[in-house]
């Protein structure tokens, strides 16, 4: 028995259960707990399994086109990362953006925000509580009772609709065709929800498919096109032209409308759909409050969402920006991404090699030179790992630090720390949603609260689209039509070495990206995302990541069925974003689970 | 009324041979132009993202790299119902949504097109990231295009000569060959990695 430095009881003598890979997330992925005689986990493993390293391809590039390969490093977040590097590459050239130009990557970026909570929530992690055959059995009439009690102004609550979804869900199992659902254990005692509700959320998963494909429209408006958007260094690639119907792509005032249109179906959908559902399905699982991890202690936030263009302090930001640490909910401190002495990046249990061990590096000065050598105690071959040692190298993950702290990123920790410094909206949002739910504070420090923190975050992110809508056409009414500044556009205006680092919150957490740039091209590129910090593996002092203290001391009901390791991996929606997708004609590739 | 067609490239244009798919629509669309019935799309390595240009086809033509395990540059056209079957096997797209689930996705919303068609191509390298097509893989981007035109001609949609429409094809800065042009030399990038990714680092 171990115990580590953040507090954890470490014990890897029982029963191994390994993960490969861990399905439904972004990217390559492998998970290994031990449990103990009563199947609760006491030691957690967590694994990126694949290399990523941007600066690989970013090396001598024109930093005016990083936007363009960082975002596809990713099949999520493709916008996120456009927005970090032009952040970033400003920052380090001394560019500012018009403010027309903030409000609209202001709305691209809250708009990427609900297309990927709801996105995820009802099409990667509601089946971690939601079982569609179950559904099958549900009582149509009784289902349009229940939608009716938990949200009376939901428009689509007849028993006729049910009965019609259920009939097409039918149809679609029995054609053999069960696709997006196989690959479950939907006979395990962990689903708890009754199959009205069942049926209830699955109705609503084939409703989120015809909301998000409006959602994107947003995108296609202010990025020219989806998916894959165009983005600018200086500011956005859309011209407004509001007094003709203006060139091809220009923003005029019926592309506005549609997306005044747009913003209101999410406010909607949040409001009828989203938000009732995560309570309703909350209320079945109130017993199950696993996963806490490292939310009750140490968590962290960029901000973002700035009010005013080219303003990247923590009081201009909707979304918070500050960092917990030692579960001191009394202090918010600031985080400085430039102090060499906040952000460090440990490789001891990394696949990577610094030189000399214990160093952590800021991102400025990063370095990924690759080292991949196993553990003397690591169970099988180089190519076929049966069990991994993780008091070794065992990760493709960095391990990143603040002030030497494993740090939780992401929605509750965003909520956390907005509810901790006394955000308005966010502390009535979640001091409203305790009270329907009955439940105390504590209970955000869980594997759900993540859940309910993203559910949250969306009805919040919706209001402020608005907000920014309304500032782009109040400034467009008088008179400014300007969207990009080009006035140092041309690299003889810059200076021969510069450094910059661009900020944002993804879907999934804190990103950054640091850049250097010497005679007008990338010197060294470094992006330490939101999985980085959430996947990471041990650091040299033993401190578990945040995915690894997630999964400690929870109960499984069936260790060789592993639905509770999925329900909290898939809460924190990771992205080990490499996203190379190769076909092959020999069937799927199913999870493999190893009980040892 | 015509049919309306989307010819679409999917894959990850920084790794390798993956990127075959999408630099099959970037060729195409140099060279061809098509009636406003037809859309070529570079849908890189996106999921649902995908689902509102399938809503609005008929016929639907895929570009991409696929593991048949034949002779690197071999390839295949998979036709019809077999086309989801040899879709998103390895999945590693959009959390796991392999382009597999984004047809089932609209089979299940009853919008599927109609029309399935796969130009496939055996890759010869896919674990070098940054990297561009391999030559042998490069070689068969104009047979894939000229299978596509037949295949098309036959369902009766007709290519002409010209500079087809590019608007959903990929930033300048990441077409193939400024991708390839730019690539760092292998002594400023290290370009190792995991022995299951990159078996001949060992």
């Amino acid at each position: 028995m171990t115990i580590t430095p953040n507090g954890f009881d470490l014990d890897n003598t029982g029963q191994r259960i390994v993960v490969d890979p861990v399905t439904r997330i972004e990217g390559h992925m492998r998970c290994e707990v031990n449990v103990d005689d009563e199947g609760i986990i006491r030691n957690a493993v967590s694994t990126g399994t694949m290399w990523r390293g941007l600066e690989v391809i970013l090396k001598g590039r024109d930093p005016r086109d990083a936007w363009a390969f960082t975002e596809r490093i990713c099949g999520v977040c493709t916008g996120t990362h456009a927005l970090t590097s032009v952040r970033a590459v400003e920052d380090a050239l001394g560019i500012t953006i018009p403010e027309n130009a903030n409000s609209i990557r202001n709305m691209m970026q809250l708009n990427l925000q609900i297309h990927d909570h709801i996105v995820h929530f009802y099409h990667l992690h509601a089946l971690d509580w939601v079982n569609p055959i179950n559904a099958l059995r549900a009582d149509p009439k009784a289902t349009s009772e229940l939608q009716q009690a938990v949200s009376p102004s939901h428009p689509l609550s007849s028993p006729g609709y049910f009965r019609d979804v259920q009939n097409r869900l039918k149809q679609f199992v029995e054609s053999g065709q069960l696709g997006l659902f196989k690959n479950g254990y939907w006979d395990n005692p962990a689903y708890l929800l009754p199959p009205e509700a069942d049926l209830m959320a699955t109705t609503h998963y084939l409703e989120a498919l015809d909301l998000q494909k409006e959602i994107v429209k947003i995108h296609t408006i202010f990025g020219g096109k989806n998916p894959h958007p165009n983005w600018l260094v200086g500011g956005v690639p859309c011209p407004i032209n509001v007094h003709s119907t203006g060139a091809v792509g220009a923003i005029n005032m019926e592309r506005l409308n549609l997306v005044s249109s747009i913003i209101d179906k999410c406010i909607d959908f949040n409001k009828n759909v989203y938000l009732p559902d995560v309570v309703a399905i909350g209320g079945f699982y109130k017993n199950w409050l696993y996963g806490g991890g490292l939310s009750s202690q140490c968590v962290m936030a960029y901000g973002d969402i700035p009010e005013n263009a080219n303003d990247y302090s923590a009081a201009n930001m909707h979304l918070p920006r500050g960092a917990i640490t030692n579960g001191d909910l009394t202090t918010v401190h600031d985080v400085d991404v430039r102090d060499p002495e906040q952000i460090q990046e440990f490789v001891d249990h990394s696949w990577y090699e610094y030189g000399e061990p214990g160093k952590g590096l800021h991102p400025w000065d990063g370095v990924t030179e690759a080292n991949f050598e196993l553990g003397a105690n690591t169970k099988g071959t180089r190519t076929n790992i049966e069990e991994i040692d993780e008091a070794a190298k065992y990760s493709w993950i960095k391990a990143p630090r603040w002030r030497g702290n494993p740090m939780e990123v992401g929605p509750l920790a965003r909520y956390i720390v907005g509810y901790a410094s006394g955000h308005e909206d966010i502390t009535e949002q979640v001091n409203g949603l305790l009270t329907t739910m009955d439940l105390p504070v504590d209970a955000l420090f869980s594997t759900l609260g993540r859940t309910a923190a993203r559910a949250l975050e969306s009805e919040y992110c919706g209001r402020l689209q608005k907000q920014f809508f309304d500032k782009l056409v109040t400034n467009i009414k008088n008179g400014d039509e300007s969207t990009a500044n080009i006035a140092k556009w041309d690299p003889s205006t810059w200076p021969a070495e510069a450094k910059g680092v661009g900020m944002s919150e993804a879907p999934r957490g804190a990103l950054g990206h640091w850049v250097r740039i010497k005679d007008g091209r990338i010197e060294n590129y470094q992006c330490v995302v939101p999985t980085t910090w959430n996947g990471s593996p041990r650091d040299s002092q033993g401190n578990i990541g945040a995915f690894e203290a997630a999964l400690m001391n929870t109960k499984m009901e069936r260790p060789e069925e592993p639905v509770e390791i999925l329900r909290t991996l898939h809460s924190f929606d990771p992205c080990l974003a490499c996203s190379t997708h190769v076909m092959s004609p020999d069937g799927d590739e199913l999870t493999t689970v190893k009980v040892r | 009324m015509s049919q309306r067609a989307l010819i679409l490239g999917i894959g990850n244009v920084l790794w390798a041979d993956e990127g075959f798919g999408v630099r099959c629509v970037e060729t195409l669309a140099e060279n061809w132009a098509f009636d406003a019935n037809v859309q070529i799309l570079d849908g890189g390595t996106q999921g649902l993202y995908l689902l509102p240009f399938l809503e609005e086809a008929d016929i639907l033509l895929v570009f991409d790299a696929i593991d048949y395990g034949l002779p690197a540059g071999t390839m295949k056209v998979i036709e019809g119902d077999d086309v989801p079957a040899f879709m998103g096997a390895k999945k590693m797209s959009l959390h796991q949504t392999g382009f597999q689930d984004v047809i089932a996705t609209a089979q299940l919303m009853g919008y599927c097109p109609q029309t399935l068609i796969l130009i496939g191509c055996q890759p010869e390298e896919l674990e070098d990231y940054g990297g561009g097509l391999r030559d042998i893989v490069a070689a068969r981007i104009e047979p894939a295009i000229a299978i596509a035109l037949r295949k098309l001609r036959e369902l009766g949609i007709h290519a002409r000569p010209g500079q087809g429409d590019a608007r959903l094809l990929a930033d300048a800065s990441i077409l193939r060959s400024a991708y390839e042009r730019g690539r760092p030399s292998e002594d400023a990038a290290c370009r190792t990695g995991d022995d299951r990714f990159f078996p001949a680092a060992d």
